[in-house]
């Protein structure tokens, strides 16, 4: 019964969350200073045209019914009509977002890979030289625009030192040459057995993501390490030495154990912050995410693009959220 | 165990005042504990180059016009994309010619501003959010923290960049978009920091001498709560920055041919393979203030929240 | 023949203001008896403990002339050396379950862990010895209790398990650090008898560190009385009433007793003298 009621909660709060989500995009839609109908028939539509439209977008309806209307829309999976092709920002959203899911879980994969390993270490070592590291590389981390670091890593690695792809998923010969399988390049080009692209993609994807890995690890190492710090005082630890434990044994299968939970709460909420992050890394490598999609839309001013993208991001990242926060209370035994 | 130095029968020095075991007087006790604060905080070198980058910072955006060895507008298209070291531009000119220096010295007060701005408004949204739903309790808590909540489950830069779409963009709407996606964890802190003030002895004796709610929050609680905000604003400022210049660089925050230093970068993008310096050293600005401020924050944790230090 | 034998033991902190000697030059020895540590809060009876297994952390330095178990000195010993010497030869039990057993792993396998570290043996045969360790302990549900982690377990029934945790490699000394300092005051007296008859019918040594003077005065055979950092005075736990140290008389009478009532106790009054005195020794 307990379970099923956690259950509950958790789906109340993921709805609750989302509702704030999509009133908050509405109101963005509202106070707007584009004006919707004129967006879609132009500016020598008559009168009658443009009351018509007015009425067909429900413009007419009072502003709760109009949001009623739109969580319909969203619910069906409907953003709207791009302003700037003509077609469906869902079909849109759903085209590029795999591009930003494989860069943004590449990323997240070498965060974790490693500044976990990192942040225990800077804990178990205390102190030590490759504390003084760690602690460096995060301040940097944290002090460093992304998009600046891109665009200099593009420089040294593509532009002096040509070891990896420029910008873009593939290079201009292999541009839409696979069939869109997962959407995800490397995986596509795998499954196709397609060993050029592969490697042309993996090349082109390799600083960019290493670039959000440095973020992730950034992030990571040095809550791993304040974790680890705070398990490493306390009473249990001394009971595995006592017992005659290896140090090794004592960090890795006694405090470590300890902090997974967090850990994993700390990763999700990296991943989701990848994904969002990846809005400015996306630019500085031309990378045909969402959020290129985003801000390209943006400047264009078309708005359903905008917020269809916001949502989709925005969404991802309160299940992000969530899904960490019910690991948690699943995960931990002290939690039931 | 350390030794006072508030020798019974040696001359009272304003030194040993300060660091007296014994205040007496209300003033005498807080001046004492900021000293004390100052004199740990002092022997922090990485928090004390913080605060020297940032008050040289202050310095050069405030004497800009005197420091600045040129009109940070004036173009001269025949000295276009000099170099490093070129006569009278040390850090060369951009596409227009305008000397990248000048520029920068000139783009500090765009970011001072900005980081100011922002520094007021969240904290001060999040305080009366925080205060408010801790005090009252209840309905107004349940219905204040769902909304904060919500909020914090958003993706911050992604609803800023939907907040200046909506808005415009530009320097003032992209600080109010900032603040709007900042202020929830400042609410978070608020409340915490209320619930625990709010049950103490204190507030109850201040209660029964008659003060209403409006004053216990005013006069007990936000002044209790002002520590640990500082703290984290601080800490967020970089991040504040980093956010700032990130909407300047994709043409969402200050305007061409406004300084601004994400949008230098975002200018000198076009030239990074054949004249990197044009959008490089901005980003070194960037880097180093954003450096300071972590730096500034790591320190002043450490004074100010000590049970959050060592992480 | 004694068990343990520490000579001019001095444990030391580095600080920013000096060296700081937690313990000040304790020796003693210990045979297969129960042996009290006596001390208020700082007195550095922990430290003591703490110091023979070399549990003490860098920056901190154990000194001594000599710590010998049996024939070998533990400070010539690698670290490496050193744990086959911990659990194994010397165990610890700690003062509070709720912290000194690992929060997020099951009891069983805590207990599993501890046999196995000291036993070659498959998990069948640990698993077993575990649920006899228990059954030791006077827990009745021991396959029950091996399944649940140490939230769900009261206090009482925490120390005991790890009282069966570090006894189950059969070690030649236990060193028991405030073991009921943090149980119910009903709870005590269970635990104290139970690790009181596992010791006395393994013949072990038993080192009981402790704040409180009654207690040890009751379960101990000797007393060692630690201020400062110091052994200030070393009796016979059924003499302590004879003790002749300003500082033992001091809290004796500062403790209400039954037999001898009084109006008002007295308030123990310390003499920076006694922190200056040298260590008495406790040699058998």
């Amino acid at each position: 019964m307990p379970v099923l009621w956690k259950i509950a909660s958790v789906i109340g709060s993921i709805l609750v969350t989302m509702l704030g989500l999509l009133f908050v995009t509405f109101i963005i839609g509202r106070v707007m200073p584009i004006d919707p109908v004129l967006a879609i028939v132009g500016e020598r539509a008559s009168q009658s045209t443009y009351d018509a439209v007015y009425v067909q977008l429900g413009l007419d309806k009072p502003l709760i019914v109009q949001f009623l209307y739109y969580i319909g829309d969203v619910v069906r999976g409907d953003f709207g009509i791009s302003l700037l092709n003509a077609r469906p920002v869902a079909e849109d959203i759903a085209r590029v977002f795999p591009a930003t899911l494989e860069l943004a879980t590449i990323g997240v994969i070498m965060g974790v890979v490693l500044g976990v390993p990192l942040g225990v270490i800077a804990a178990v070592k205390r102190g030590s030289w490759i504390d003084q590291v760690a602690r460096v590389v995060a301040l940097v981390g944290y002090s460093m625009p992304i998009f600046w670091l891109g665009l200099v890593g593009l420089l040294i690695f593509y532009g002096i030192l040509g070891w990896v792809g420029g910008p873009g998923r593939v290079g201009i010969f292999y541009v839409d040459v696979m069939p869109t399988i997962t959407g995800l390049l490397l995986v596509d080009s795998l499954i196709d057995g397609n060993w050029a692209v592969f490697k042309d993609a993996f090349s082109h994807i390799i600083l960019p993501a290493s670039l959000l890995g440095y973020y992730s690890l950034a992030y990571i190492s040095r809550m791993t390490r304040s974790f680890m710090l705070e398990q490493l005082s306390a009473e249990y630890i001394t009971t595995a030495r006592v017992k005659g434990m290896s140090e090794w044994s004592v960090v890795w299968t006694h405090a470590f154990k300890n902090i997974r939970v967090q850990l994993i709460t700390v990763i999700a909420l990296s991943y989701a912050g990848l994904l969002e992050g990846s809005v400015l890394t996306e630019i500085i490598f031309s990378w045909p995410g969402i959020g290129s999609y985003i801000t390209t839309a943006l400047l264009a001013a078309d708005m359903n693009a905008v917020l269809g993208g916001t949502v989709v991001v925005g969404a991802v990242f309160i299940l992000l959220n969530i899904f960490s926060d019910l690991l948690y209370k699943f995960l931990d035994p002290r939690a039931k | 165990m350390t030794a006072t130095p508030d020798t019974p029968g040696g001359a009272p020095t304003l030194r040993s005042w300060l660091l007296t075991e014994t205040p007496t007087s209300r003033r005498h006790a807080r001046y004492s504990s900021f000293y004390k604060g100052w004199l740990s905080f002092r022997s922090n070198t990485m928090a004390m180059i913080g605060l020297g980058i940032l008050v040289a910072l202050v310095a050069i955006a405030i004497f800009a016009p005197l420091i600045a060895p040129h009109d940070p507008y004036a173009q001269d298209l025949g000295n276009r994309l000099q170099p490093l070291g070129t006569d009278g531009h040390v850090l060369g000119t951009d596409s227009l010619g305008r000397d990248i220096l000048s520029r920068l010295i000139f783009g500090s007060r765009i970011t001072l501003y900005i980081v100011a701005l922002v520094a007021l408004i969240a904290p001060i949204a999040g305080l009366l959010v925080g205060t408010v739903s801790g005090y009252a309790g209840g309905f107004v808590d349940s219905v204040l923290m769902r909304i904060t909540d919500i909020f914090l489950a958003f993706p911050r830069l992604v609803l800023a960049l939907a907040f200046v779409a909506a808005l415009g963009a530009g320097i003032e709407n992209a600080v109010l978009a900032i603040s709007l996606t900042a202020w929830p964890p400042y609410a978070r802190i608020a409340r915490a920091e209320t619930l625990t003030i709010r049950g103490s002895d204190f507030i109850s004796a201040v209660r029964l001498q008659g003060a209403g709610p409006l004053r216990i929050i005013m006069r007990h609680i936000w002044p209790l709560c002002v520590s640990s905000l500082i703290v984290r604003v601080t800490l967020d400022m970089a991040g504040i920055i980093l956010a700032a210049a990130g909407l300047g660089f994709l043409g969402l925050g200050a305007q061409p041919p406004s300084p601004e230093w994400g949008a230098m970068i975002s200018e000198g993008r076009r030239f990074i393979l054949d004249h990197w310096w044009v959008a490089t050293m901005p980003g070194l600005a960037i880097f180093t203030v954003s450096l300071a401020f972590n730096l500034l924050g790591d320190g002043l944790r450490d004074v100010l929240d000590p049970k959050d230090s060592g992480s | 023949m004694s068990l343990l034998d520490v000579e001019n033991l001095w444990v030391k902190f580095p600080t920013r203001q000096g060296v700081f000697d937690a313990v000040r030059g304790v020796s003693f020895t210990l045979g297969k008896e129960r042996l009290g540590i006596v001390g208020e809060s700082g007195s550095g009876k922990s430290m003591t403990g703490r110091a023979i297994l070399r549990l003490i952390r860098p920056p901190g330095i154990v000194q001594a002339d000599h710590i010998k178990l049996g024939g070998d000195d533990l400070l010539q010993k690698s670290e490496k050396d050193m744990r086959a010497v911990r659990g194994q030869r010397i165990s610890m039990v700690m003062q509070d379950p709720k912290f000194s057993l690992n929060p997020v792993m099951r009891i069983g396998d805590q207990l599993i862990e501890a046999y196995r570290l000291a036993n070659k043996s498959d998990r069948k045969g640990a698993k077993s010895t575990a649920i006899e360790a228990l059954e030791a302990v006077s827990i009745r549900d021991p396959e029950r209790v091996m399944r649940a982690y140490p939230h769900e377990m009261s206090g009482g029934m925490g120390q005991r398990i790890m009282i069966a945790m570090m006894l189950i490699p059969d070690p030649e000394i236990l060193i028991a650090d405030e073991p009921t300092s943090a149980l119910d005051v009903s709870v005590q007296r269970q635990v104290l008898s139970i690790m009181d008859k596992l010791v006395t019918d393994r013949g072990m040594g038993l080192i009981f560190i402790s704040h409180d003077l009654n207690l040890v005065a009751d379960f101990c055979d000797r007393v060692l009385i630690m201020y400062s950092g110091r052994v200030v005075e070393v009796c016979q736990a059924d003499r302590l009433h004879e003790a002749t140290h300003p500082y033992t008389r001091g809290l004796l009478k500062s403790l209400p007793r039954l037999d001898q009532p009084q109006g008002k106790l007295q308030v123990l009054k310390r003499d920076p003298a006694w922190a200056d005195a040298p260590s008495v020794s406790g040699r058998a």
